[in-house]
């Protein structure tokens, strides 16, 4: 009868805990979103300290304090109207960020289709020893590959250069150094790391009897085992779309024209200018993801589950 | 009749899988193995003109380069203290989970959604949180304490670390909660009726059982810590305040500077730090999990 008390007492406890803990993990997205409804007045009244600092020179100082506010005054759509009709800088750098993370997702997940499929599919000793090195790959943080990708992007601009345009002028597209980013991230194995061990759990008796029924590899591979590990396909997509939504080592090391720079590296540059517009951009920036956080999350959970131990 | 010498097709079904593996396979070499080969070589030589092999004396130039060492130190006391808080942290999570508490899922959707919500959407919010005059310092002097100026103290690794949780938690907690769902439930019912009390029981069995979980979230979890220059350069730029200069800013400067022997050296010889670390955290749970693996 203890016992059973002291376990209703500490789930009430954690209980508490898990109210207090949700609110932390919510707080910064929700604020972000509230905010982005306030006038830019509002904005300037609430969080001028915090960029007054920054040009000492022309001093509009509203408040000592910065007001951190939930609620806003007066709800509106300014900075949203600003953002998508008035300002195309934001939109452009937007579209950055689509046209360098649409890519890597779609043909990461196309490459790693296939190859999952053959890993998971047939074994050997030199497959083993290919998916260990795939698994130390994808260990590596960016400071270590970043520096291969560089010298593989400088490699590839000059021999081109040289072969096709031997005066200097470079296409556009070769010069804006979009493919320096794309192509390593297609090749980048962490879906590889986890579509395999999702193939892995499909029964051998599913394959056995679909070869017996006369299907082929690409039938087996499209009739039954991605329509077997949806979860997970899903889930590494979204996955990799938000790591490289998120992306700012990249551009950085790789890009030197700041016009083709994503969103992710842009925003941090949007202190000094346009605050009023900030939390609305932050939250035109969170809406992919969130949405497919919406639609996704059961898959995302089960994505995440089969990630779990490097080991089988 | 080719069928008849090969009934199973078993040859097919190797060359197509072999074929399914190439693309991926020559990506990865074009693009990671053979240039890090390059990058070890390069490593080794004066420079890209000349070509002189010269030895280790690339890396010896980076341990007397003091913003390597301080870049290296930083960034190794953000994932000394931040990874193993990660790792307690989301495991207390998922054992919270578990308990019998209204709106679970709702919980884990809430502890979730920052992996979904990008780095750079909230800087703001942690600009207004741990700005001089924002809102944490406001709260402290509310309590009579005194406020830092967050991002230019050495205070400033305490709110890299909140960022670093606040993201990342939620990704360790599915996986620990999957890890608790798959321990035996007979064994945990043999130990309630012999007696052992829940803290007990997590500590001798349901740890044990964990103990590969618990290494891949280590793993994660450092890897992830390295991201953190992304915040870090969002709220500060190129050249933060000395104590948040991270091993990637390093990077970003010697790139800018075109140094490819210190590059190299740098590169990889961290590569070599991860792997080591690795190596010893996977040995390490071999040992200590094995009478649990079937």
């Amino acid at each position: 009868m203890t016992r059973l008390k002291r376990r209703r007492a500490g789930d009430a406890v954690c209980t508490v805990v898990a109210i207090l803990a949700a609110f932390l993990f919510l707080m910064p997205t929700v604020l972000t979103i509230a905010n982005s409804f306030m006038t830019s007045s509002e904005i300037a009244a609430n969080y001028g300290a915090m960029f007054s600092n920054m040009t000492d020179d022309k001093k509009v100082f509203i408040s000592e304090n910065v007001n951190l506010k939930f609620i806003p005054d007066k709800v509106t759509l300014d900075q949203y109207k600003a953002v998508l009709l008035k300002s195309p800088d934001y939109l452009m750098k937007f579209w950055n960020s689509v046209i360098l993370t649409v890519p890597i997702t779609f043909f990461q997940l196309l490459v790693a289709v296939f190859a999952s499929y053959g890993f998971a599919r047939s074994k050997g000793k030199i497959k083993a020893i290919i998916f260990f090195a795939y698994i130390i790959l994808m260990l590596m943080p960016y400071q270590v590959t970043l520096v291969p990708n560089f010298l593989v992007a400088e490699f590839i601009k000059s021999t081109i250069t040289n072969i096709f345009y031997p005066n200097g002028e470079i296409p556009n597209g070769l010069a804006n150094m979009r493919w320096a980013i794309i192509l390593p991230g297609i090749f980048s194995p962490f879906s590889i790391f986890l579509l395999t061990k999702a193939m892995k759990r499909i029964p051998v008796a599913y394959t056995e009897a679909a070869r017996l029924d006369g299907a082929g590899e690409l039938q087996i591979l499209f009739r039954i085992y991605l329509p077997l590990c949806r979860g997970a396909l899903v889930s590494v997509a979204m996955l990799v779309f938000i790591d490289f939504w998120n992306m700012v080592e990249q551009p950085l090391i790789l890009m030197k024209d700041a016009n083709y720079h994503p969103l992710s590296v842009f925003l941090s540059q949007i202190n000094t200018g346009d605050v009023g517009l900030a939390f609305a951009v932050g939250v035109v920036y969170m809406v992919p993801t969130i949405l497919m956080f919406l639609y996704g999350e059961d898959d995302l959970v089960e994505g995440i589950t089969y990630s779990g131990g490097i080991k089988g | 009749m080719k069928r008849s010498k090969d009934p199973c097709g078993r040859r097919r079904v190797r060359i197509a899988s072999n074929l399914c593996i190439l693309p991926s396979l020559l990506g990865v070499l074009i693009f990671f193995l053979i240039p890090f080969g390059i990058v070890v070589y390069y490593s080794m030589i004066n420079n890209p003109n000349t070509k002189q092999f010269v030895g280790l004396s690339n890396y010896i130039k980076l341990f007397s380069n003091n913003a390597f060492l301080a870049a290296a130190k930083n960034t190794g006391l953000f994932s000394a203290v931040s990874v193993p808080l990660a790792l307690v942290l989301s495991l207390a999570l998922a054992v919270m989970l578990e308990r019998n508490i209204p709106g679970k899922s709702a919980f884990r959707t809430f502890f979730l959604s920052p992996l979904m919500v990008p780095t750079a959407s909230v800087v703001l919010v942690w600009q207004v949180l741990f700005h001089n005059h924002g809102t944490i310092n406001q709260i402290i002097e509310q309590f009579g304490g005194h406020g830092v100026d967050w991002l230019k103290s050495s205070h400033g690794q305490i709110i890299l670390i909140c960022m670093f949780l606040w993201k990342n938690l939620g990704y360790n907690m599915i996986l620990f909660m999957a890890a608790l769902a798959g321990i035996p439930k007979d064994i945990l019912e043999v130990a309630e009726l012999e007696g052992a009390g829940r803290i007990y029981q997590f500590f001798h069995i349901k740890l044990r059982y964990l103990s590969p979980t618990i290494v891949f979230v280590l793993i994660l979890s450092m890897i992830n810590s390295f991201k953190i220059f992304r915040e870090v350069y969002l709220l500060t730029g190129d050249y933060p305040y000395d104590k948040l200069y991270m091993l990637q800013h390093f990077m970003n400067n010697t790139f800018a500077s075109l140094d490819y022997q210190k590059l190299s050296a740098a590169a990889v010889l961290f590569a070599a730090v991860m792997i080591v670390i690795i190596a010893v955290l996977l040995i390490s749970e071999n040992i200590f999990g094995k009478d649990v693996e079937n």
